[in-house]
């Protein structure tokens, strides 16, 4: 009898230990969150910056969205949002989404597939009102249409299978927005039908949003709204950090360095390090002689020791990869016996550097006869420190270089008029997948291909890949693009940037996803234990 | 002297006319506009989009009609609309000024409570050890940077009192916000208070040598009575143009100040408005700052007339 006791007693303890969690959450508390500066409006599909996504994200839903409580973004973490559930017909060129029912916009009216359908026709540039920037536009290169099939059922139609649809629809840049408010008016006041409610944009100041009552997800979310501050200074948002006045930093706004100081001010912070997805990479104008010829992109990308970027700029946490973001976050990054294959990417620097001083000797070029050019960068820290230690690097192969920095609004123009000739460049990029990084930053047709990069055989590999729906051929398809596009000399990367993002211990049930900064800020399950 | 103040307002309107040639020109002559910003912002280049943006927002229309639009909203009270947060201009900068002047007023009123004081104090004990050690501190507020000593006072306020006195909430009470700026005021006010004190010092210093002063002690004046009422009255109307200078630069040069303890004022908004190209905000501020520049500087050539009787401008 005692026997039969004690193991009731702990099964209904261990069932209590196992379902606690699930009734531990407590509702209410208004969320503090640093901003890092003004962000030009709220309307998502119209930027490409975290300072937009940040604090819009929870306005709006997805179809689909990556999960919000698994580190990692995958095809395998995609979670139903307003879409319940979907299937490819057997062609795979048709996405049938069902939706979910009964859900209300912020401002009361009904949500339905033909919103959807609006969403999409403004991407595409069929609807009569316009975005004034559509910066993911190339994201939907392949989608032909957008049926409605009911209130409750839509269809994406494409030109030809492409099976990463659903890990760009899952990005937080693919937010649904409403057939009956114009363009103009998201910018402004944006309307969506996720957790917040949109309250006060007060310029220079804060964001303010509330809990959506009407929310489709019921009992959820659990705060009374989020506060974002914006907050110029650095460091008055690290000291305001550690005095608790916020309960959480901005995305990505801790770096290394200064890690030390917020840990030793407030020990008790929970800081993840994780890689932003932003890349570090040298551009070169091959239109611009002596760097028309192949034999000097080639020493220059020799030359690169990135270990010596990592070591100095991010104490050794940086990492070392291609355009893809490096495995263990990174889904489609090269194992490091195919990256070290890559040109400049062997693990004897003094080698590579011998081999380009070789070339540049060859070329004419010695340390009384040194090609001089200037290396063009943004005048920011970020752009600006990289772009000093390469200039000291590119002495090694007699490149005697000279900084300018330009006036950081104009830098994409500039580089979009060829009006450099060597750079140093970021590159951040939107979600894990190569039909998001390829076709963004390398296909002939993408706007955002500033560097104006094109390459018929990349072009070829860079589609091939997005219609294979076999990951492991996509993967090496994928690698063949990276080796392709470093012996182009096309953005070699030189380390992908590591940083911190902090909270108070007192903030639950958020999670921090490592290879991507841009999707999971949709704050539902987020709550304050205070 | 109504000659005087009738000619003076009309070289204020022509000052004031320059000024927006000026601003003007000049913020057209910085390379980029809000367009290339935007799309910058976004990573892109899209020429035709661009094209549109800026045939949406007037700015393909000749520069001369460009300067009439707003000249001619200007003398209607109609500012324009700002270009980042699409509402009328005059909803964003009018809420921004009474923060500004509200810091700046304290600033001004900590500058010369502390630095007239120390100066006649100064002056009065020449060569002292209290001269020297009011030199020193006179020095040191001129010399160390505001950014550096707002953020010394924001890291003593937070490792000391686990609080930091940064503007991130609207205050509760006027009370609660006289507290709040005085923190900042107290370190815009101690550089200040330092070139206060140094004017004042040496303005002092000429007039305590005056034949009038020693007439005032042979007569039994008091120490006080000389010091207060015959020397400061006359050493004062240098110490009063710096006052006048002080205040106008407090109205829009506050950038560091505002940035540091977050203070949602004129100066901070004004850089980032730069940052964006937002035309009507950056002209109609930078205006805004012209004419107070100008009409504290009437104000303070009207003030001398009052402290010292010997001034005529009508002479």
């Amino acid at each position: 009898m005692r026997k039969t006791t004690t193991l009731a007693v702990a099964a209904v303890g261990v069932f209590a230990a196992a379902t606690l969690p699930a009734f531990a959450q407590k509702s209410g508390g208004i969320l503090k969150v640093q901003h890092r500066d003004n962000p030009a409006s709220l309307s998502v599909h119209e930027e490409a910056t975290v300072s937009v996504q940040m604090p819009a994200m929870p306005i709006f839903s997805n179809l689909v969205l990556f999960d919000q409580q698994k580190k990692l973004q995958s095809v395998d973490s995609i979670t139903p949002e307003l879409a319940k559930s979907w299937a490819w017909d057997d062609s795979k060129t048709k996405l049938t989404f069902k939706l979910e029912e009964g859900v209300k916009w912020h401002d009361g009216k009904p949500f339905t597939a033909a919103d959807v359908k609006c969403t999409f026709d403004l991407l595409l540039g069929k609807s009569k009102d316009r975005l004034r920037k559509n910066p993911r536009a190339i994201w939907y290169r392949n989608v032909k249409d957008v049926t409605v099939n009911g209130d409750a059922e839509v269809t994406f139609v494409l030109e030809k299978p492409q099976p990463s649809l659903l890990t760009m629809l899952a990005s937080g840049y693919s937010p649904i927005y409403p057939c009956h408010v114009n363009a103009a008016t998201m910018r402004t006041k944006p309307i969506g039908t996720g957790p917040f409610k949109f309250v006060e944009f007060k310029g220079n100041e804060s964001i303010t949003l509330a809990r959506n009552e009407n929310y489709f997800r019921k009992g959820l979310p659990y705060l009374d709204g989020i506060e974002f501050k914006i907050i110029a200074n650095r460091s008055t948002r690290m000291l305001s950090f550690v005095s608790k006045d916020f309960d959480m930093t901005f995305s990505s706004d801790v770096t290394i360095p200064l890690l030390k100081d917020v840990k030793s001010q407030a020990p008790d912070a929970i800081c993840e390090l994780h890689p932003q997805y932003v890349s570090r990479n040298l551009i070169v104008n091959e239109k611009s002689p002596p760097f028309d010829n192949p034999k000097v992109r080639r020493a220059m990308a020799l030359a690169i020791d990135r270990q010596a970027f990592i070591d100095i700029l991010t104490e050794g946490q940086g990492s070392k990869g291609g355009a893809m973001l490096p495995s263990p976050e990174g889904q489609w990054g090269m194992p490091k016996e195919v990256m070290e294959k890559m040109t400049g990417y062997g693990p004897d620097v003094a080698k590579n550097q011998a081999e380009a001083q070789k070339i540049m000797t060859e070329l004419g070029y010695s340390a009384s006869n040194t090609l001089k050019t200037k290396i063009s960068t943004r005048n920011i820290a970020i752009y600006r420190d990289p772009a000093v230690i390469l200039i000291d690097q590119l002495k090694k192969i007699f490149i005697e270089a000279e900084l300018e920095v330009v006036e950081t609004s104009l830098w994409h123009a500039k580089v979009a008029r060829r009006d450099y000739t060597v750079g140093m460049n970021l590159t951040g990029v939107g979600a894990d997948d190569p039909d998001v990084n390829f076709v963004e930053n390398y296909s002939c047709k993408s706007e955002r291909n500033y560097t104006q990069y094109c390459n018929p055989e990349a072009e070829k590999l860079i589609d091939q890949q997005s219609t294979e729906a076999d990951v492991n051929k996509r993967r090496e398809l994928v690698w063949k693009i990276e080796a392709l596009l470093n012996e182009d000399v096309a953005r070699p990367i030189i380390y992908h940037d590591k940083s911190n993002h902090c909270w108070h211990p007192h903030l639950k049930g958020f999670v921090t996803h490592h290879n991507g900064i841009y999707s999971n800020w949709r704050f539902e399950k987020v709550w304050l234990d205070k | 002297m109504a000659t005087y103040i009738i000619r003076r307002f009309f070289l204020m309107i022509l000052t004031l006319i320059g000024m927006s040639i000026l601003i003007f020109v000049m913020l057209r002559l910085v390379p980029g506009n809000i367009s290339d910003i935007l799309f910058d912002a976004a990573g892109m280049v899209n020429e035709a989009d661009k094209a549109r943006l800026e045939a949406e927002l007037g700015l393909d229309k000749p520069i001369i009609v460009q300067y009439w639009t707003w000249i001619s909203g200007l003398m209607t009270g109609d500012l324009g609309y700002a270009y980042v947060s699409e509402k009328p201009a005059l909803d964003e900068i009018l809420p921004r000024i009474p923060v500004t002047a509200k810091l700046a007023l304290l600033a001004l009123i900590f500058s010369v409570l502390i630095g007239v004081p120390l100066g006649v104090i100064s002056a009065v004990k020449q060569d002292s050890i209290l001269d020297y050690s009011l030199r020193v501190f006179s020095l040191s507020g001129l010399s160390l940077p505001s950014f550096w000593l707002a953020l010394l006072i924001l890291m003593a306020f937070v490792h000391y009192f686990g609080w930091i006195p940064i503007y991130t909430d609207k205050p509760a009470s006027i009370w609660h916000e006289i507290g709040l700026l005085s923190i900042p005021a107290l370190a815009v006010g101690f550089r200040a208070s330092a070139l206060i004190m140094r004017l004042t010092r040496s303005s002092m210093l000429e007039v305590l040598r005056q034949d009038y002063i020693r007439t005032a002690r042979a007569k039994g004046a008091s120490t006080a009575s000389v010091n207060y009422n015959h020397a400061l009255r006359n050493a004062v109307l240098p110490v009063i143009t710096i006052i006048g200078i002080e205040a106008a630069f407090l109205i829009g040069g506050l950038i560091v100040t505002e940035t540091v303890f977050n203070i949602p004022g004129v100066a901070r908004f004004l850089v980032e408005a730069i940052r964006w190209r937002d035309y009507p905000i950056v002209q109609n501020l930078v205006m805004f700052i012209a004419v107070v520049t100008v009409v504290v500087n009437f104000l303070v050539d009207m003030a001398y007339v009052l402290l010292d009787p010997r001034i005529k401008y009508d002479d």
